[in-house]
């Protein structure tokens, strides 16, 4: 770096003198504040557009407010009888259950199973199938999730492609979407998000040194003994990175489920965020879709924390 | 491959049927849109079409059909891109270049944004909106849909212009340049193939997003495709699959094409997820 003192200027140049020590001196603090100035408009839309509606989803939890009535025109603080409401609600706790089914069918274990499987047989395929399958997978993942979720729609409905080729083998179909909602819709995550996992996983095993393999297989390691003791330890920071990747962005799933069943029946596949809408849009009560906004938010943030804290991606 | 006993060819010819099952389980669903779009009496069944037509397509390309629709699409995808694009570099600069002690905690409040579960967050971003009276505006729309993108995208535009080599800048700062000209003068110049990834990745993001629009526009003038393609579906998706499945198609295209063009210009499929892996 250069160094050369100059003080005077309004902007201090980049790099002019060593590394400050904010707080050393007034030059310091003043030359790290310039220095920091092309970070406000960053700070000022993550401040009004990602920091305000978490304050505002904490303090609305709290509120009475709702889209119509009495409660729209003002609110008033109401404490916890959002939460209150929310446990006594039979609703609730089926929903969180709806939750943590399709997050741990379609993300944990449908997901980043399939995701892994897929590139494992991927390297010992040809390239033909290789590139063919894998633009089938990542094709799903790209399309827009309106189109993706009406693709699925359209796949479980009672009159839809599933049933067709069932019953050209003879079976017969149900009408997926109401006799077994959860089910499509796990299913229908599964095929829309694999291909996230299936490239994660490809470019870990492209990392594993083949002559580790190599050497294990001389030893007489069959290939599953292989695949457990050797390849799944060595990718295991992408695995743990990955399983919480996918664990958050299906979390916040909401198009390809409110498209595809609407929460229904009833709210037989209501998770949280379709739970949430539901309650503030179509019900009005906004206070009650707040409280479960927040707690959604807190899951999120409890899973994030854990992740940044367990992985330590690098930020420097 | 120079040898292959035969355990090596029936590992190969197993996982070949293996993959290729699953390669159509993931298809038919693909296919299904693809044969409707052409079918004029299509179902929600994968057939083929008696006849090949482009009647759907005829039919859906209309301005109140699709053209604004793809047009609003383009002005919240393109507004909301450029946006992130420019706050990111910004951001990015200081990060890159500077060591602060906000630095740190910056970027894992950043990271930590990446995370959130934006689609839980809708709710409070309606009242917020009602609030500041920003309810079927078209900039608070795109503002909203570019913060929720910042994250990613100032941590991708640092990891790029980490990779930019300082000795040009030092070159500036010895003519006297200041903090912004070296920025847009030669920082800027010299990451555009990852300025543009960014721009893109953040595209592709936006346009393809549906819940936010949903929630925050009302008026169906300013309602970009995707919400469009759900209200159509209401309206007259019960008979009238072909169209949908061809107004699908029309908007779908475009991210698709620039999906291949960014995976192409980073080399391999993997290069996005790659990009989140973080």
């Amino acid at each position: 770096m250069a160094i050369v003192a100059e003080e005077a200027r309004p902007v201090a140049g980049p790099g002019r003198g060593p590394v400050p020590r904010p707080g050393r001196s007034r030059a310091g603090v003043r030359r790290s504040l310039v220095r920091s100035v092309p970070l406000v408009p960053a700070i000022v839309l993550l401040a009004i557009f990602l920091l305000g509606p978490v304050i505002s989803s904490f303090y609305g939890s709290f509120t009475d407010a709702s889209l119509t009535g009495s409660a729209a025109q003002g609110s008033s603080f109401v404490g916890f009888a959002n939460y209150a409401e929310l446990f006594a609600d039979p609703d609730f706790p089926k929903s969180i259950l709806l939750t943590l089914v399709f997050l741990v069918a379609s993300a944990i274990v449908g997901q980043n199973v399939l995701g892994l499987g897929l590139a494992i047989l991927m390297r010992s395929s040809s390239r033909f199938t290789r590139g063919m399958v894998g633009t089938f997978v990542v094709t799903a993942w790209v399309l827009p999730e309106i189109v993706a979720s009406f693709a699925a729609y359209a796949f479980f409905n009672d009159t839809g492609t599933l049933n067709t080729l069932l019953a050209s083998v003879g079976l017969e179909g149900t009408n997926w979407l109401y006799a077994t909602p959860m089910l499509a819709v796990i299913l229908a995550n599964i095929w829309r998000g694999t291909a996230f996992s299936m490239l994660v996983y490809s470019a870990a095993l492209q990392d594993v040194p083949p002559e580790i393999t190599e050497s294990a297989e001389v030893d007489g390691a069959r290939g599953w003994q292989r695949l457990a003791f050797i390849t799944v330890p060595m990718i295991r920071r992408s695995i743990s990175t990955n399983l919480m990747l996918t664990t958050l962005q299906t979390l916040s799933v909401f198009t390809l489920i409110f498209v595809m069943t609407g929460g229904g029946p009833g709210t037989d596949s209501s998770t949280l965020p379709v739970l949430a809408y539901q309650e503030a849009f179509q019900f009005g009560k906004l206070g009650f879709g707040t409280a479960i906004a927040t707690i959604l938010l807190l899951v999120g943030a409890v899973f994030s924390v854990v992740y940044l804290r367990a992985l330590k991606p690098e930020v420097d | 491959m120079g040898m292959t006993s035969p355990s090596r060819r029936s590992l190969r010819a197993v996982s070949n049927g293996v993959l290729l099952l699953i390669g159509a389980a993931f298809a038919l669903p693909l296919v299904w849109l693809v044969l409707a779009s052409v079918d004029e009496r299509a179902t929600l069944s994968i057939k083929l079409p008696d006849a090949v037509s482009l009647q759907n397509f005829v039919d859906v390309m209309t301005p109140e059909k699709a053209f604004v629709p793809l047009l609003n699409s383009l002005v919240l995808s393109g507004g909301c891109a450029l946006i992130t694009v420019v706050v990111a570099v910004l951001a990015a600069y200081p990060l890159s270049r500077y060591r602060m002690r906000i630095n740190k905690p910056f970027l894992y409040g950043v990271l930590f944004g990446t995370c959130l579960p934006i689609t839980a967050m809708m709710v409070p971003v309606y009242s917020l909106f009602v609030a500041f009276n920003l309810i079927d505006s078209m900039g608070g729309t795109i503002l909203f849909l570019a913060a929720t993108s910042l994250p990613m995208a100032i941590y991708m535009t640092k990891s790029f212009m980490d990779s930019v080599p300082i000795s040009l800048e030092e070159a500036a700062w010895m003519d006297g340049a200041s903090m912004m000209t070296t920025l847009t003068r030669v920082v800027v110049p010299l990451m555009r193939p990852g300025l543009a990834v960014v721009f893109i990745f953040v595209f592709i993001g936006a346009w393809g997003n549906f819940f936010v629009p949903f929630v925050l526009l009302l008026s169906p003038d300013k309602l970009p495709a995707a919400v469009s393609i759900f209200a159509f579906f209401g309206q007259y998706g019960t008979v009238a699959y072909g169209q949908l499945a061809a107004f699908s198609l029309l908007y779908s295209v475009p991210v698709i094409t620039l999906y291949v063009f960014i995976s192409r210009v980073l080399g391999g499929s993997s290069a996005l997820a790659g990009a989140v892996k973080g």
